[in-house]
């Protein structure tokens, strides 16, 4: 089915693209904007309508969406799960905690579990190098992990 | 010297730190009104006179920077704020940006004054989701009370701000790469000249500047450039003010510590850190972010022909105090000023893998020695923990890394050589170890 926002949504795409002096400008917010309402992944469909939208050829948008990691060319999970493991991370287990969360959720790193609630990733530094070992669940960062808060966090998400 | 400050950190902490009543209640939004108050050549000579020297990592001074944009053109000018903090050890622009954010508005209102522009972008990367509301909550305090808009403080000269926001690429970081990313393209860098204050955000003269740099400048308005600058122990190094340090990995109270220009690394990692976790030994220390040269507790600083060396020719580099050209001078970097701690538990090889995996991941491609060069070390790396590699092998990490300094668009390519180079020379041993014994003797973790 061919993909689109409702009015409401497309008034909202439009304040976005009056913060910049053309259109294509608005292109990374518009696809993350998008890629919310799309159960987090950006479809074909959705390459199309934000180039439709944004007067842009769909192989800019294929060529932006392919170029960022934070763009999910295929569905995920309903929950993400980005473990840190550069060096400041390293250097306070960063290893021991993706460890457990790939024997937590019976899934290695990249990969989303059988349930398919959670998908698991590596980072490289979120910026939080000070308060590591460290993960960010959907929007939050959760930090100073233990293996203890590690298995908290992960009973909310797979539970609920 | 340790001189702790509290120009930008005076809120951390503290509830409700980043509304607009907490900021004005500590002072907050007079710096401004004076900067407003002065002519645009005047505000560009009080930030000179402070001698901040950008806090993104190139350390080039702010003032002479705002300089370089057009007095008269008839296109827009803009102001874009790199807040993609990426660097890894690097972990001080959130901090701002969460605790204090009106300090970077209030900033970039200063900043589109002195460059001529009317806009400013904060470019945001997607992960500090907290940072961006709490950004855009301020941008909206601040317009609603009349400090943005079309009429700033009751004055004539508009200003807006914007939080713009990445989509996950470590390069984005890289000015030119932030421009394109800003544009709606691929985040990839461009060739320079042109500089961005010539063809910069939609080819117009475009001044970038780092979160912490433009987040200090009303605090340099309020105190005086001058005075600001003389804070600093390298204020004759015209290296000026007060600025955030970081510290991660191996110690035992890692943060970020604001401080007077001119902190040392032993007083960052032992008085601030609280000394090496586990009261272990120190191995080695990265100054700031893993762009920067590893160094081991017992280098030597010799700077020949330069009096104003003479204090610490002779000391351990551990007491040179922390500046962009102490560190440029003894062949490092100073980089972010967030230092990552090794203490002797970690495996240095397996660090300079963990490194490695890191610039491999991150490289645009652009550039076949960077694109090229980090798989062929990573390749090497990979093998040498595994115990299969030879000599030549190890050798050839020098050889590759040489060829890709200097050899690209942008200064990635030496960003991911330097630690190359410099852990393969420092650390000679561990990895002749593990090619000879398959690493037997180095203890084979991180933590
Ligand atoms: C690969 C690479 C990544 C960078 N990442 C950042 C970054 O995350 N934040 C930042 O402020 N500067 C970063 N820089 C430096 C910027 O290119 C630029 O010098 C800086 O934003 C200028 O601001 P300043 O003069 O205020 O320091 C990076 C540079 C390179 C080469
Ligand atoms: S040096 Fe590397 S990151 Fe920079 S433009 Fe070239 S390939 Fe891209
Ligand atoms: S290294 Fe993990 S957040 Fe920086």
């Amino acid at each position: 089915m061919a993909f689109a926002l409702s009015a409401e949504r497309e008034r909202e795409l439009e304040e976005i693209v009056s913060r910049y002096p053309n259109r294509m400008a608005a292109c990374i917010p518009v696809l993350h904007f998008c890629q919310e309402q799309n159960g987090n992944w950006v479809s074909d469909e959705v390459i199309e309508y934000v180039a439709r939208k944004l007067d842009l050829s769909t192989a800019h948008v294929k060529g932006v969406v392919t170029f960022y990691t934070l763009f999910n060319q295929k569905p995920v999970g309903k929950h993400q799960v980005w473990v840190c493991r550069t060096l400041s991370c390293a250097l306070r287990g960063a290893d021991r905690i993706l460890e457990h969360c790939e024997k937590r959720l019976g899934c290695r790193a990249g990969e989303t579990s059988p349930d398919g609630k959670v998908t698991l990733r590596t980072a490289e530094c979120l910026a939080s190098c000070g308060t590591g070992p460290m993960m960010q669940v959907d929007k939050r960062y959760y930090e100073n992990l233990t293996i203890e808060e590690v298995d908290r966090v992960l009973d909310r998400l797979t539970k609920g | 010297m340790l001189q702790r400050t509290t120009y930008l950190s005076h809120s951390y902490g503290k509830p409700e730190s980043w509304t607009l009543a907490a900021y004005e209640a500590a002072g907050g939004y007079r710096g401004v009104r004076r900067a407003l108050s002065m002519t645009r050549e005047l505000v560009i000579d009080e930030a000179k006179k402070a001698h901040i020297r950008g806090r993104g990592g190139a350390g080039f001074d702010c003032g002479t920077k705002w300089s370089f944009m057009p007095k008269e053109s008839k296109k827009p000018h803009y102001l874009v704020v790199n807040a993609d903090e990426g660097e890894p050890g690097t972990f001080k622009d959130r901090t701002i940006m969460e605790m204090n954010p009106h300090a970077l508005i209030e900033g970039c209102i200063i900043g589109c004054y002195a460059i001529g522009a009317h806009a400013a972008y904060i470019y945001v990367r997607d992960e500090l989701h907290l940072a961006k509301e709490r950004l855009w909550r301020a941008i909206h305090e601040a317009r609603a009370r009349g400090y943005l808009g079309r009429t700033p403080f009751g004055g004539n000269y508009a200003v807006d701000v914007y939080v713009h926001t990445g989509a996950g690429a470590y390069i984005c970081g890289e000015e030119t790469a932030l421009l394109n990313s800003l544009e709606g393209k691929r985040g990839e860098p461009r060739l320079k000249p042109p500089f961005p204050a010539q063809y910069g955000a939609f080819g117009c003269p475009t001044t970038v500047n780092n979160v912490e740099t433009i987040a200090i400048m009303p605090s340099v308005f309020v105190t005086g450039g001058d005075a600001f600058s003389r804070l600093s122990a390298l204020h004759h190094f015209n290296d000026g003010g007060a600025r955030l340090f970081g510290v991660s990995g191996h110690v035992k109270r890692p943060g970020i510590y604001e401080c007077a220009v001119g902190l040392t690394l032993r007083e960052l990692i032992y008085d601030l850190g609280g000394g090496i976790l586990d009261d272990r030994k120190l191995l080695a220390v990265i100054p700031g972010g893993s762009s920067c040269p590893v160094h081991l507790p017992d280098e030597i600083v010799n700077v020949p022909n330069d009096p104003r060396f003479e204090p610490y020719n002779g000391k351990s580099i551990l007491d040179l105090p922390l500046g962009v050209d102490t560190f440029r001078a003894v062949g490092s970097m100073l980089g972010t000023c967030c230092a990552i701690v090794l203490s002797d538990v970690a495996d240095p090889v397996l660090a300079t893998q963990n490194l490695i995996r890191f610039y491999k991941h991150e490289s645009c491609g652009q550039c076949t020695p960077c694109r090229e060069g980090c798989g062929w070390i990573e390749r090497i790396l990979n093998k040498i923990v595994a115990g299969t590699a030879t000599m030549d092998e190890l050798d050839q990490i020098h050889e590759i890394a040489s060829n890709i300094t200097g050899n690209t668009i942008c200064a990635f390519g030496d960003g991911a050589a330097q630690p190359m180079l410099s852990f393969v020379k420092k650390f000679r041993k561990s990895f002749e170890d593990y090619v000879l014994t398959g690493g037997k003797s180095q203890t084979g973790r991180l933590c």
